[in-house]
């Protein structure tokens, strides 16, 4: 195989915290609560190809965020190592660093609140380019333009403030600044969820011509799983600060292995000519900050086994391509 | 036919802004009858808040009904007072909306909240509402709900508070529920128990619901009927599954194609090009001209919502044969 673009491995991310009153109640009445350590992300590999656009799902709160903040270098990692093109970023000194940082951008989720209020839509896009030198002042405006008509903006708004435009536009705004300092990889942070249904779709389309005319690479977090299915070639699926099923995505969302990742597909809803009957789902997400022993899907998962919430399954490749942390993996 | 619950008949709401005059709603007629859901759906800014706003006499102003009715029951709503809309709110209709903190209050805590709510309208003991508030909350899946009770909302995560408010909602078994996008921010696991919670409602007690949304993908599996608003107005009504199978209206079918599980992978989606008119500056006749591939002349002029089970407002809708889905 040849060099990956991204390779992370054993990352983790750990917050201190401060218990609040029902936590501390809680411990009060017996219940095993942790110290002050949340685990946001823990211990996660994971490798991207060049050109290759891997999704990432799962609940809120299970680290999709945090994941994609430390591969885009906005959070220090407590552990673990983050590859770019083969260079462990940590070998690296403060210059060469920030030059790989600057080759993965990020996309947020929503774009009013990401973009300065105060700065015209040319100041937005032209900033970063400039301060790092990538374009010389006196060619902003050029660089903007262009910036624009790549994202489907008619460059004649550029002195507009961003409240002067329409969500849709706004993301498209948000997609040209990252896009202004030349990345190789974009990790895109729930970028279409804030958008109606037939906007969603133009921006969907907009990321993957981008794809194509720019050989970008994609972290594509998002908790729709439609999006995600429609895009990726691979399917990561997190649970609980881990990953918990990563594979192609055709095969993933035909026949999913982890049984989390089984419930979560059931569960999605899908436009159907069928009327569904809901199913109420076991238990509810545990806390990040008092993981359960073993498995971290035990105490819902319908094929938990004695040996499940004493010993904690490893993401292992269960066929070529597919990986799965599950001990039903395991030969009979 | 017996009459229905709920009949909204040619609803105009508009706001008087500083640029000019808001049609929020702009003639929204529907039925609901007792045990039915009904989806409403439509983009950001189309009119699904206010109509359901104005049903229960809650529009922000500056705000205003200009026309129509709201019968519930036979009873219009529209010209009822405030004291009989709070009797009718909270007992008969029940709210849920996207921010839970709408419903609930900051300062007490949630058994406060709870109990509060039973005793208003039920004639019972302290311990018999306590313990109502308590099955409500179990209902919802919060685990531990006698600890619960005892909390404050802050204490609680956004998914957990939005799944307080809708207990409260249901504690009464209301003869209906107004949902304004109550689970569009609930993870997948959780909106599906929260579905099947008020779905297990309606279908036990008669409960009717109008499920605000643009999530056409929750609706198709949830709802009896759906009604598809675009700008201020229903464009398309009908059984869920006709809508689904053969939609008519270019908006409606624009819609449906623009679903990524409706395209094959990987190829472009299906979109509706250009965005949604600005409420203060309508086109002359159908709203949806400039963004309509079917346009022409004759759509300068509104075209009428037929009074069919399944209806459209257009002029020149597609067949009921042309599938567009590939899927
Ligand atoms: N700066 C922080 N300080 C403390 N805890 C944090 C911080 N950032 C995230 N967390 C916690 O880490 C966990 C993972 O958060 P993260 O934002 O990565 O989740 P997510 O999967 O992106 O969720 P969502 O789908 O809601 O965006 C959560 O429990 C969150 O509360
Ligand atoms: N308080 C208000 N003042 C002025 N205009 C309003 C107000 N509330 C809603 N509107 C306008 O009414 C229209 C419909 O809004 P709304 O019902 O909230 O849309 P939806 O719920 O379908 O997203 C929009 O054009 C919106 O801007
Ligand atoms: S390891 Fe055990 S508990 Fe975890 S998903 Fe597999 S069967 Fe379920
Ligand atoms: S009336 Fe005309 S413009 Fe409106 S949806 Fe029908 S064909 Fe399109
Ligand atoms: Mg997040
Ligand atoms: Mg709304």
């Amino acid at each position: 195989m040849t060099q990956p673009i991204l390779a992370v491995s054993g990352l983790s991310k750990r917050f201190e915290r401060k218990l609040d009153v029902v936590e501390r109640f809680a411990r009060r009445l017996g219940a095993a609560v942790d110290d002050s350590v949340l685990h946001a992300v823990s211990g996660v590999d994971l490798t991207v190809a060049e050109g290759e656009v891997v999704g990432l799902v799962g609940e809120s709160g299970c680290g999709k965020s945090t994941l994609g903040r430390m591969v885009a270098g906005l959070l220090t990692p407590s552990d673990g190592a983050i590859h770019w093109r083969g260079t462990d970023l940590r070998d690296l000194p403060p210059a060469g660093r920030h030059e790989a940082n600057l080759k993965i951008q990020m996309v947020f989720q929503d774009p009013m609140a990401s973009l300065n209020p105060r700065l015209r839509v040319a100041d937005i896009i032209g900033e970063a380019p400039v301060v790092h030198r990538l374009v010389p002042r006196r060619n902003a405006a050029e660089a903007v333009a262009e910036m624009m008509r790549t994202v489907g903006l008619d460059p004649g708004y550029m002195r507009r403030y961003p409240h002067q435009f329409s969500g849709g536009q706004r993301q498209r705004i948000g997609i040209a600044r990252a896009l202004a300092v030349k990345p190789d990889f974009l990790v895109c942070d729930e970028s279409v969820a804030a958008l109606d249904v037939s906007i969603q779709a133009q921006i969907i389309n907009l990321f993957m011509r981008l794809r194509e005319e720019l050989r970008l690479t994609y972290l594509f977090i998002s908790h729709d799983l439609g999006v995600v299915q429609h895009i990726s070639d691979r399917t990561a699926i997190m649970y609980l600060g881990r990953i918990v099923e990563l594979a192609p995505t055709p095969e993933l969302f035909a026949a999913p292995n982890h049984p989390y990742a089984k419930a979560l597909l059931d569960e999605a809803p899908r436009v159907t000519l069928e009327k569904r009957r809901f199913a109420p789902i076991r238990g509810e997400i545990p806390s990040p900050l008092n993981p359960p022993a073993g498995c971290p899907f035990h105490p819902r998962c319908p094929h938990a086994m004695p040996r499940c919430s004493q010993e904690r399954p490893d993401l292992r490749e269960v066929a070529p391509g597919r990986w799965s942390a599950c001990h039903l993996n395991d030969a009979f | 036919m017996t009459q229905p619950l709920l009949r909204v008949e040619n609803l105009q709401t508009h706001f008087a802004t500083r640029a000019g005059t808001v049609k929020a709603v702009n003639g929204v007629s529907f039925d609901l009858r007792r045990g039915e859901i009904l989806g409403l759906v439509g983009e950001s800014g189309s009119g699904k808040s206010v109509t359901g706003q104005s049903i229960l006499g809650l529009v922000d102003l500056p705000g205003r009904i200009v026309g129509g009715r709201v019968l519930f029951d036979g009873e219009d709503l529209v010209t009822a007072g405030e004291k009989r809309l709070r009797a009718i709110r909270g007992r008969r209709i029940a709210m849920i909306f996207q921010d839970p903190m709408m419903t609930l209050n900051p300062v007490l805590s949630v058994e406060t909240q709870m109990v509060e709510a039973v005793l208003a309208h039920d004639k019972v003991g302290r311990a018999e509402a306590r313990r109502r508030s308590r099955d409500a909350l179990g209902r919802v899946g919060i685990a531990s709900p006698d600890e619960r009770l005892a909390a404050y909302p802050h204490q609680f995560s956004g998914g957990m508070r939005q799944r307080v408010a809708i207990a409260i909602a249901l504690l009464h078994s209301p003869d209906l529920i107004l949902a304004d996008e109550p689970t569009t921010a609930l993870d997948v696991t959780i909106q599906a128990q929260i579905l099947f919670e008020v779905q297990t409602l309606c279908r036990e007690t008669g409960t009717a619901l109008l499920w605000v949304t643009h999530d056409l993908a929750v609706v198709s599996a949830l709802a009896d009927r759906v009604a598809v608003m675009y700008a201020g107005r229903i464009v398309e009504t009908g059984p869920i599954a006709d809508v689904i199978q053969a939609p008519r209206h270019p908006y409606t079918r624009g819609l449906l194609d623009s679903v990524p599980s409706r395209n094959r992978r990987g190829v472009p989606l299906r979109s509706i090009p250009g965005m949604a008119p600005s409420a203060l500056d309508l086109p002359q006749g159908c709203a949806f001209q400039p963004r309509c591939g079917r346009a022409d002349a004759a759509c300068s002029v509104m075209p009428d919502l037929a009074p069919d089970a399944h209806a459209w407002r257009c002029w020149h809708p597609h067949d009921a044969d042309a599938q567009g889905a590939a899927a």
